[in-house]
């Protein structure tokens, strides 16, 4: 038997097993990527081409305060992690709290807006093309962050449990990851709805 | 000589496990996370719904075997067409794709199983529940009277014939969900596959040493999640405007139905790439150990599949060029049309290349591989006669482009995955398949499919439009459309020996050994079938052939790459 040859020799692998969370999340942002380009080709088509009232100008008030929560809470999930890292579990269950709490702000304020457009402007999904638009892409992105926010509440109460230790910062960095795409995609529907669009 | 070398060294035999009640094995089979009983449950899944697909064809061709035949209705054949398409992409070759992918994976990388075992079950059950839930419209779709049934719009479910006005009962709305469903559980796999090649490779094997299945299946994994998501982007968009009332492809409103076609398509077409680029992969293994030669231009192979990956993805109108596009359009996705079939053409020398003055052995999966070389290549040139625009305008829509179509998904993917089956049956198994009929069942399946596929392709030349429900006598059609059907008969005939031959060689076939074929990736190296952990010592490589490497120490592959 030739036992002898296989001797382990330098492995040349630039991604270990361990590295296959990020990895797999990187992908899910892929794939819902795609799934958030055809929405927003589907925006940006019908854009002007809804055959009655009311119309993006008429309506759509820019929500800045609830844009600036939102952008913010990836500064602060990211502050959270590295805290996590320095095993500083206080600073970390604060910082994520308070990512919590701006998510839940911007979700509050996609709320009121519907609430504002459904009661005070008379636009829903069947109003005309824009409202079907509209209501599928930013609800899509909604639908998005209060995933998001559901796995943060569960990673909180983990770490209000004292369960997270600087030793899971690897899986809640995957989770920042997923949180910092929510926010880049708000950016991209922000411009498409409330700049371009408007 | 080599008998001895081919177990990995230091792997024992797999224990052998003590009789259990039947409850408790089947118990194992649902709650399991192991990627081979997944891989098993995906074929079994989809070899099961090829029958049922298999019968929907049979009962479409025996209606349109001769002039004004009144077999089935016409709101019951147009739920036929739609029910094979629907059944046999999603949920016949998607399955069976997976499957293969699961299964073999991992063992050809070394690996013990998938990145994410539980994400793998997960995406299974969601694959499976959606083929139930789309047939469970027969039964649950009942809306108005005479509405009910099956869905009836198509496989590519044009609006605005899915619209509530045109589609009434529920029948659409459980085709939207099947897919949606599946199609969520597709993205689930191919994340796992993509992540499973890139970071649980053995120690040794780089990029560059992977076997090709697994480059194949690493460039259909990133595929589909780029594709089957705008399938799911589009069926939330055709779920919102039925339920909520949505305009996207309200007309009336506004909205546009060419959008949808645009949407499904920038799906449907990367979709046969989806599918036949594992196909690919399983020539790439079969045709090199039956040729008993490496195969030829590696490299090459491996960049002409990602450039297929690329260019398929910007090919899609060219299912609309009678739509109506700008000029500009048209001449852009003739011209990317074309240019797809460069890539592929390369791969084709590159299989010939491998068999040429090899010394080829004739077992059944290599019969398979030999006539998907062939078939392939009329698939493609039919495929290119249609990139021609006024071409196209004259037989979309027509016969031809059925038959340019099953020639590909049944001509190359089929042919391919009965190949994958016979050459990793033993492994799967511990069991040969029955060689003779084996070969049987490949002239009989070869007969047929040449009889319904190449004389399909006449009557759409003389003006025969798909999805009608019969025709008028005298246009010439009736002979032609007589022996298609008969082809039927053989493929039938195919289908159901094959099945015989699983279910008769699992009980009685002869005992494989580990590496009945005397081939060279890792998973001959794993007892038949592999124990639960796959490898006992994970193994390290150094060559593309890690096995030709144990077998010949004196001339091993890793001294020339």
């Amino acid at each position: 038997m030739s036992v002898a040859t296989v001797t382990a020799f330098e492995p040349e692998l630039r991604w270990g097993p361990s590295a296959r969370g990020r990895l797999g999340m990187y992908y899910l942002i892929v794939a819902e990527a795609a799934i958030f380009s055809i929405f927003v080709v589907a925006y940006l088509f019908y854009l002007g081409k809804s055959l009655t009232g009311p119309t993006p100008q008429q309506v759509l008030r820019v929500p800045v305060f609830f844009t600036i929560c939102l952008l913010s809470s990836s500064v602060t999930i990211h502050l959270a992690v590295r805290f996590l890292r320095k095993a500083r579990t206080g600073a970390f269950t604060a910082w994520w709290l308070l990512t919590l709490v701006l998510g839940a702000t911007f979700l509050a304020g996609t709320a009121l807006e519907w609430r504002h457009l459904i009661y005070e402007e008379g636009l829903t999904i069947q109003t005309n093309l824009f409202g079907t638009t509209y209501y599928s892409l930013v609800g899509l992105h909604a639908f998005h962050v209060l995933m998001g926010l559901l796995a943060l509440s569960i990673v909180f109460i983990f770490a209000l449990l004292r369960k997270v230790t600087s030793e899971h910062a690897e899986r809640v960095d995957t989770l920042a990851l997923y949180w910092h795409f929510v926010d880049t995609v708000w950016v991209v529907v922000f411009l498409v709805v409330y700049v371009i669009g408007r | 000589m080599a008998t001895d070398l081919v177990t990995w060294p230091g792997t024992q035999e797999a224990v052998e496990t003590t009789r259990r009640p039947l409850v408790d094995k089947l118990h194992e089979w649902v709650a399991t996370v192991d990627h081979k009983r997944l891989g098993i449950m995906y074929i079994l899944y989809g070899l099961m719904f090829l029958l049922v697909g298999g019968v929907e064809a049979t009962i479409m061709r025996i209606q349109l075997s001769a002039p004004h035949k009144d077999f089935v209705s016409p709101q019951v054949f147009n739920r036929m067409f739609t029910m094979h398409g629907t059944t046999m992409i999603f949920f016949v070759a998607m399955p069976l794709v997976f499957g293969l992918a699961n299964y073999l994976v991992p063992l050809m990388i070394g690996a013990r199983d998938m990145a994410f075992p539980r994400l793998n079950a997960f995406s299974f059950w969601l694959t499976a529940f959606g083929g139930i839930l789309l047939y469970f419209s027969v039964i649950g779709a009942n809306g108005l009277y005479g509405a009910g049934n099956a869905p009836d719009v198509g496989w590519f479910a044009y609006a605005p014939l899915t619209s509530r006005t045109f589609s009434l009962g529920h029948s659409t709305d459980f085709w939207t969900l099947g897919l949606l469903v599946s199609g969520f559980g597709s993205i689930g796999t191919a994340i796992n596959i993509v992540v499973t090649i890139l970071c649980m490779r053995c120690p040794g094997m780089t990029l560059g040493k992977m076997p090709l299945f697994a480059w194949l299946n690493l460039v259909m994994g990133g595929m589909v999640l780029m594709v089957v998501s705008p399938l799911t982007a589009a069926q939330i968009m055709l779920a919102i405007d039925r339920y909520l009332g949505g305009h996207f492809f309200d007309t009336q409103a506004g909205g546009s139905a060419v959008i949808w076609m645009h949407f499904f398509w920038i799906f449907g077409h990367p979709e046969v790439y989806v599918l036949v680029i594992p196909a690919f992969a399983v020539a790439s293994e079969v045709i090199p150990v039956f040729s008993r030669k490496a195969i030829f231009g590696y490299p090459i192979m491996v960049a002409a599949t990602v450039g297929i990956g690329f260019i398929s993805m910007s090919v899609w109108a060219h299912h609309m060029f009678t739509v109506g596009m700008t000029s500009n359009a048209n001449a852009f996705f003739a011209l990317s049309t074309m240019a797809v079939g460069v890539p592929t053409g390369i791969k084709i020398f590159n299989w010939l290349g491998t068999m040429w003055g090899g010394k080829i052995e004739f077992k059944t999966p290599m019969l398979f591989c030999i006539a998907f070389l062939f078939q392939f290549l009329v698939a493609g040139l039919t495929g290119i006669m249609q990139s021609v625009v006024p071409f196209d305008w004259q037989l979309a829509n027509s016969y031809f482009v059925v038959a340019h179509f099953h020639y590909v998904i049944v001509g190359a993917i089929l042919f391919c995955l009965f190949a994958a089956f016979y050459y990793w049956y033993p492994k799967a198994t511990g069991r040969m398949y029955n060689e003779a009929m084996g070969k049987l069942q490949f002239w009989l399946f070869f007969i047929g499919f040449h009889l319904t596929f190449d004389f399909m392709h006449i009557p759409g030349l003389l003006g025969m439009p798909r999805r009608i429900y019969t025709y008028e006598p005298g246009r010439g059609w009736g002979t032609l459309n007589l022996i298609v059907s008969i082809g039927v008969v053989f493929q039938a005939a195919a289908v159901l020996l094959f099945a015989a031959n699983l279910i008769w060689s699992y009980f009685r076939g002869k005992v494989a050994g580990n590496d009945p074929w005397d081939a060279w990736t890792l998973e001959w190296t794993t007892s038949s079938p592999p124990p639960a952990y796959n490898f006992a010592v994970i193994p390290t490589v150094k060559s593309r052939r890690p096995l030709w490497d144990l077998k010949h120490p004196e001339d091993p592959d890793w001294k020339y790459e």
